[in-house]
């Protein structure tokens, strides 16, 4: 394919995506500027204070946080990858037939036991 | 013309690349490597990556990059305290690289245009991914699954004692 097909292909075939992106920033944008240009401006000490649900701000939001949230996520990154790993055995599961499929059991049954684990070492409990 | 997309992608990964180590507050940094890897995943599409592209964006910026932000959290990484004494040792050792990239860019000649891994026309690029995966790469595919499975052991009890701390008042 010559660059120009390509690129038309390209832009056929990503528009879409290409739109969502758009979309999302100039729903953002164009929601800050309006709202920045629409509102009337009285600042106060008190109003331009941090708005904690009606509650004084007691600190800076920069403090350490609970070593549990980082465990989920390693938790998420680890069934993430697990995930990303199934998309090409869903779309190629016709071609490999039965094969693939003791193979994709194989796979997730040792993220069962991962999971398992997990669970049985309170991984999975914020107390 | 596809250039162009490559020079765009090009250009903002090296720019946001700098401003991840260049801004002072490391949350900012995380969001200038959110913005790189998105583009990284652009740059896959550009090469007819398209399964890279979008585990780029799953994995690297959908996973790996909260990971960064709560090790920024986790660790309380204040502003200004960053730039310590290895600067000037960075600063050797990229242009060592960069004279190493420079030498190599004008020393050689590169076959241009045609170069690069076989394009598949008739099956998706996932497609291919998954029929060599499960047929010739099935054992490391399985190795992989393991090794998650010790990733996970692994971070769990790293993170055991501090679970089974009680918590603070």
């Amino acid at each position: 394919m010559s660059g120009t097909e390509l690129l038309i292909e390209y832009l056929t075939r990503y528009f879409p995506i290409l739109l969502f992106i758009v979309i999302a920033l100039a729903f953002g944008v164009v929601t800050l500027v309006i709202s920045y240009l629409v509102q009337p401006k009285y600042p106060e000490a008190e109003k331009l204070s941090a708005y904690e649900c009606g509650s004084e701000p007691f600190s800076d939001a920069r403090m350490p946080f609970p070593v549990r949230y980082y465990i989920f996520a390693m938790l998420f990154v680890i069934f993430d990858i697990e995930v990303i790993f199934l998309y090409p055995w869903a779309v190629t599961f016709y071609k490999i037939g039965f094969v693939g499929l003791v193979e994709m059991l194989i796979f997730i049954a040792l993220f069962l036991v991962a999971y398992v684990y997990a669970w049985k070492k309170g991984a999975l409990e914020w107390d | 013309m596809s250039l162009l997309f490559f020079l765009y992608f090009a250009c903002v990964i090296v720019v946001t690349s700098v401003l991840v180590v260049a801004l002072r507050n490391p949350v900012y940094s995380a969001l200038a490597l959110l913005i790189m890897f998105f583009h990284v995943a652009g740059l896959y599409v550009t090469l007819h990556a398209e399964f890279l592209a979008a585990v780029q964006i799953i994995v690297y910026a959908g996973a790996i990059l909260v990971l960064y932000l709560f090790v920024v959290m986790l660790l309380n990484v204040k502003r200004d305290e960053r730039y310590h004494v290895q600067a000037p040792a960075a600063a050797f050792l990229g242009l060592v690289l960069f004279t190493e990239i420079v030498l190599l860019a004008f020393q050689r000649t590169y076959q241009t245009g045609a170069a690069g891994p076989p394009e598949v026309e008739s099956a998706g690029n996932t497609e291919t991914i998954g029929e060599v995966l499960y047929s010739t790469y099935l054992f490391p595919f399985e190795i992989a699954s393991l090794i998650l499975l010790v990733a996970m052991i692994g971070a769990i009890i790293l993170a055991k004692k501090t679970l089974a701390e009680p918590r603070q008042p």
